[in-house]
């Protein structure tokens, strides 16, 4: 049948699919002039067990703390004593620091793999500050700054991204999917927002348990798409599950801008309507306004009202990995030219506002802390780097399958005790 | 079958406070097979319950459930539902203990009705245990009779790993003779049927021999077990059938034995054949019993086609299908 036959007669144009495009590719000057920003006093702050449908305007606005003056105003602010404004920074220097030290780690060949989160470290730090040490959290892979936050040995951190002797995940995880029970950090995956759900099934557990805790879980705009995410929203609402959604909208995933993720038509934080469960949208940017909001969910989930989705509006300073070239997709100026600056120069200008810091002692700071990154990665490296031989032992690669090795896997780990013999010589020992 | 089912789950919400049930319609009603049937009532809704329509978030959030503590059985309605939780089966429950060397575990046992015979069409009579076994770090069951399920199942809840416990739903009610003209039989004519009320377990891992014999040795599970003795007794055949109960991992000394024994060897499984379970044991056999094999290993399977509806006793691996690769195995 001919394409004309096929088509009915009507008076229309022909259909057209709309392929997102971002508005900046490289060689373009961004300009963000359009993105709304709502005055710092403009947001209110609704009660912790407000109806959702009766928020839903905190869904399209932005909770703000931080002017671009440095001063903090407006319902949101949280009133933090200068010492654990201090201790924020800190923190988020340090992840900085990390950051800067093992990507370039990765650069020298010292490991396979490293993520930065520049310009993104208000989204884990201050909301891990605004939890309990006891509220577990279900990161997704950019979430360094929760192990910063709860004090988690910096050279453990170190020894898993180099698989070294001192892995205790046996370097069997690609550098960064950290896990550390104690600190109340589960097991990063690589699959993207799989932790969605099981955050809400550890939260479901907690509240039939009668316990206190609860939990918190990141993923990026760009995995908001998973069906995973979907799913977990769903037994959230359904169970009313005390648990604190956190979207960290970054613009990017990978050279995807947030537009293949929905973002042209709606916010992230407006997912949240549709289930009936409270949405909050954060300049991510501003550690004061996401600490806010994470303490507003947490009194919300502590108290019987159920789950808040928080959406961070914030930028990808850097590449999404080591893996990753933006200036192939992306305009090289985005970064400075977004209009929510950088978190860290935002907290440091607001104690200084406060006559709580300075530059003399912020310039201290970086240096103390560039020199316990260093002095960290030095002892780290005596366990090993990637590939130069101070390995797990062999044996280690069939361990943990279950809890008990199966016939099979026995059989299997003498043949590659064997093919190692082969390899290296009979006088090969294994470790 | 059922009422093993049941009383598996019923024993272990009553001896470990970790354990929940979950599952679409599974609470107040009592689950689509009654296999949840009056849990809830005697054990509360926080530990017995419905789910939203979502084998994502059922399978997710027990992974979650696990981290926490607790020991979730959750109930996919069929395993022809099962795949929109896969990922959190194959990369998250499977992965966890590994991944994380041990800081984390996923003590969960996702039960799931399989297997036709019951006019279900394409999307209610998949096996699909052999998507199960290849993944690495889950324990793949599939009892055959009600004493079997029961100790299994209770095994499996208590198993630190994750176990998909596979339920061949045509012999929910009765054993299967393969003649599907035939009146059914209830379990209480079958020596199996006999169930004790409280606790005992049947370790993951261990084959049963369903029958002794010198002519050949049958590896079969779930259904299939009732079908080939039928066809075997009807024959004349002095078969030794193994009932394999557990997949992964497999009783690879029992199934050596036997065949060493018999120098014969026929799979039986209704499962599609290419890729099916049955390709991993005759490979096994042929690794390790090759010297001792008088006859090609034979494969008896459902065909490599969605299951049909109408004509399902065409699909189904019968007494003609059995019949025939016995004679062909046997002459040899």
């Amino acid at each position: 049948m001919p394409e004309s036959d096929r088509r009915p007669a009507r008076n229309l144009p022909p259909l057209s699919l709309h392929i997102p495009e971002p508005r900046y590719r490289p060689g373009d000057t961004p300009d963000f002039g359009d993105i709304e920003i709502p005055a710092v006093e403009a947001t209110p702050r609704p009660g912790e067990a407000t109806r959702p449908d009766a928020m839903r305007e905190l869904c399209y606005g932005l909770v703000r703390v931080l002017d671009f003056d440095g001063q903090a105003k407006g319902p949101w602010d949280p009133k933090l004593p200068a010492d654990r404004l201090r201790t924020m920074l800190r923190y988020m220097m340090l992840t900085r620091a990390f950051d800067d030290r093992m990507f370039r780690a990765q650069r020298q060949g010292k490991t396979s793999f490293y993520m930065k989160c520049t310009g993104e470290e208000a989204t884990s730090i201050a909301s891990t500050m605004a939890i309990d040490r006891a509220d577990m959290c279900f990161p997704s892979y950019r979430q360094q700054g929760i192990l910063i936050a709860r004090e988690y040995p910096l050279i453990q951190m170190m020894n898993q991204i180099y698989s070294n002797r001192g892995d205790h995940l046996l370097g069997r995880q690609l550098p960064i999917m950290y896990s550390a029970p104690e600190h109340g950090f589960f097991s990063v995956s690589g699959n993207l927002a799989t932790q969605y759900p099981q955050a809400v099934g550890w939260a479901m557990a907690s509240a039939s348990k009668g316990d206190s805790r609860i939990a918190t879980v990141w993923c990026g705009e760009g995995s908001s798409a998973e069906g995973d995410f979907h799913s977990a929203l769903t037994f959230a609402t359904v169970y009313n599950a005390p648990v604190i959604f956190n979207v960290v909208n970054n613009q990017w995933a990978i050279s995807s801008f947030s537009g293949f993720a929905g973002g042209e038509r709606t916010t992230f934080a407006a997912r949240a309507v549709g289930y009936g469960i409270a949405g909050l949208r954060v300049d991510g940017n501003d550690a004061l306004a996401v600490y806010a909001a994470t303490q507003w969910a947490a009194d919300r989930a502590r108290t019987n009202n159920g789950p808040t989705l928080i959406e961070h509006f914030t930028y990808r300073a850097e590449g999404h990995s080591t893996s990753d070239d933006p200036s192939a997709y992306r305009a090289a100026q985005e970064a400075s030219a977004w209009p929510f600056g950088d978190p860290i120069v935002r907290l440091k200008q607001h104690l200084i506002a406060l006559g709580e810091w300075d530059e003399a002692r912020h310039d201290a700071l970086t240096r103390e802390l560039d020199e316990l990154v260093k002095t960290t990665q030095k002892q780290s490296e005596k366990l090993g780097i990637l590939g130069h031989g101070m390995h797990q032992p062999f044996e280690t690669m069939f361990e943990d399958v279950f809890e008990e090795m199966p016939w099979h896997l026995k059989e299997q780990c003498a043949q590659m005790l064997a093919e190692q013999e082969a390899k290296f010589g009979p006088d090969w020992k294994p470790e | 079958m059922i009422e093993a089912i049941n009383s598996a789950m019923d024993v272990m919400l009553e001896r470990d406070p970790a354990t929940v049930v979950m599952g679409e319609d599974v609470g107040y009603f009592g689950g689509v097979f009654r296999a949840t049937a009056g849990l809830q009532k005697k054990h509360g809704k926080t530990r017995v319950f419905d789910t939203p329509i979502n084998e994502c978030g059922i399978i997710g959030v027990a992974v979650g459930m696990g981290a926490y503590g607790l020991r979730p059985v959750p109930e996919i309605q069929f395993a022809d539902y099962i795949y929109p939780g896969l990922d959190q089966l194959v990369s998250e429950a499977a992965r966890l203990r590994y991944r994380s060397a041990n800081d984390f575990i996923c003590p969960m046992t996702v039960r799931t009705p399989f297997g036709g015979g019951i006019f279900g069409g394409q999307t209610h009579s998949q096996s699909p245990e052999s998507i199960m076994t290849h993944i690495c770090g889950v324990k793949t069951v599939i009892p055959s009779n009600p004493y079997d399920a029961k100790g299994l199942l209770i095994a499996a809840i208590e198993d630190n790993d994750p176990v998909v416990f596979l339920e061949p739903k045509r012999i929910y009610n009765g054993p299967f003779s393969g003649y599907y003209d035939r009146p059914v039989e209830p379990w209480s004519k079958h020596d199996a049927s006999a169930v004790p009320e409280g606790y005992y377990r049947i370790d993951l891992g261990k084959a049963a021999t369903v029958r002794a014999g010198e002519a050949l040795t049958i590896l079969a599970y779930g259904t299939m077990v009732h079908v080939t003795r039928t066809i075997v007794e009807e024959m004349g055949i002095d078969a030794e059938i193994i009932d394999l109960r557990t997949l992964l991992p497999l009783d690879i000394e029992a199934i050596e034995a036997s065949v060493n024994k018999t120098g014969r060897c026929m799979i039986v499984h209704e499962a599609t054949r290419t890729s099916g379970f049955g390709a991993e044991l005759a490979a096994l056999v042929q690794e390790r019993c090759f010297y001792h094999l008088e006859a090609p290993v034979e494969r008896v399977t459902g065909f490599d086609t969605p299951y049909p509806h109408s004509l399902e006793w065409a699909y189904f691996p019968g007494p003609v299908r059995i019949a025939t690769a016995l004679t062909k195995i046997l002459k040899d």
